[in-house]
């Protein structure tokens, strides 16, 4: 089946666990989504693999940038008409706090969707959504 | 730079990649180059880390950690020592999509380094560098935990590799 199938598919069931299985490196990293009121949330699992400071311990920031780029993409892919993946063109991450090695959420705004490119603000937390430990803006070129 | 360049240990950048930070030791990344001027990494192509199946391109958040990595890399080898960092920032550009199944290689420098903050930009490539698939800038907060940087063992094994390099 083509990403295109893939992302029709995902759409049309309102289930993206085949969209998540289709993307290895989304697979790798184990990430799940479940659908809120407002709108999906990308999950990732505790896993020590992704520790990027063991002594903290804290996850890895490449990992972290990566759960929200994910949450970004997810969020488009969600709400638009794209049937590709939306390529990432820049992605601005602020670490605002250590983030634990446990399970981790992710949730992206699309801020400007244009014919052509779009703009994305994600967020990711722990506990409590209201403490943040990362948040990004990215641009995505559509289509 | 106004810092002159120190004297620093290859060996301690690869006791951190390879033991130090099980994410990379996880993805297998390599330590190419330690220099005071510049550290490369490289990551691998695997299949798990392929983020557009259609192509087989790697994902970005690879390409993004393994540039994190870099920068923090960098960041050390300008401190000259290894202290706990924290990246306070990253802002990536992504060039070019990275070549099918390639190996992707980062090189990073810490271009300024204040008591508190470091200042790094990297580039990303796969085969040729006059060909960047990314650009970052990233800044760092030093000393950002009073726990010590490596593992036990590893720390240990450190504490051997300081005594037996050659000062230059």
């Amino acid at each position: 089946m083509s990403m295109l199938d893939v992302i029709r598919q995902a759409k049309e069931s309102g289930d993206f666990g085949r969209f998540l299985t289709a993307i290895p490196y989304f697979a790798f990293l184990g990430l799940a989504i479940e659908e809120t009121p407002e709108g999906p949330v990308c999950i990732l699992p505790a896993d020590e693999r992704f520790i990027g400071n063991p002594r903290l311990p804290a996850l890895h920031g490449g990992v972290v940038g990566a759960l929200l780029e994910s949450a970004a993409v997810v969020q488009l892919v969600w709400q638009s008409e794209a049937v590709h993946i939306p390529k990432t063109i820049n992605l601005s991450v602020d670490y605002l706090r250590s983030a634990r090695p446990v399970r981790t959420f992710a949730r992206g705004i699309v801020t400007k969707h244009g014919r052509r490119v779009a703009n994305v603000r994600v967020e990711a937390w722990q506990d409590d959504p209201a403490r943040p430990v990362a948040a990004a803006k990215a641009h995505f070129l559509l289509g | 730079m106004s810092r002159k360049p120190v004297a620093f240990d290859p060996h301690m950048i690869e006791l951190m990649v390879h033991q130090g930070i099980p994410h990379c030791r996880e993805l297998g990344v390599r330590v190419v180059e330690v220099g005071a001027a510049r550290t490369v990494l490289m990551l691998p192509f695997q299949e798990r880390l392929i983020g557009n199946p259609e192509f087989g391109i790697l994902a970005g958040g690879a390409v993004t950690t393994l540039v994190d990595t870099v920068c923090g890399m960098a960041v050390q080898v300008a401190l000259g020592k290894l202290l706990p960092i924290a990246t306070l920032d990253l802002r990536i550009d992504y060039l070019r999509p990275s070549e099918p199944r390639q190996d992707v290689h980062a090189m990073a420098e810490c271009y300024k380094l204040t008591r508190q903050i470091a200042f790094v930009r990297s580039t990303a490539w796969n085969e040729d560098e006059a060909k960047p698939i990314a650009n970052c800038v990233a800044t760092f907060m030093i000393g950002s935990s009073d726990k010590a940087v490596l593992p036990p063992a590893a720390e240990q094994e450190a504490g051997r590799a300081v005594k037996g390099a050659r000062p230059r």
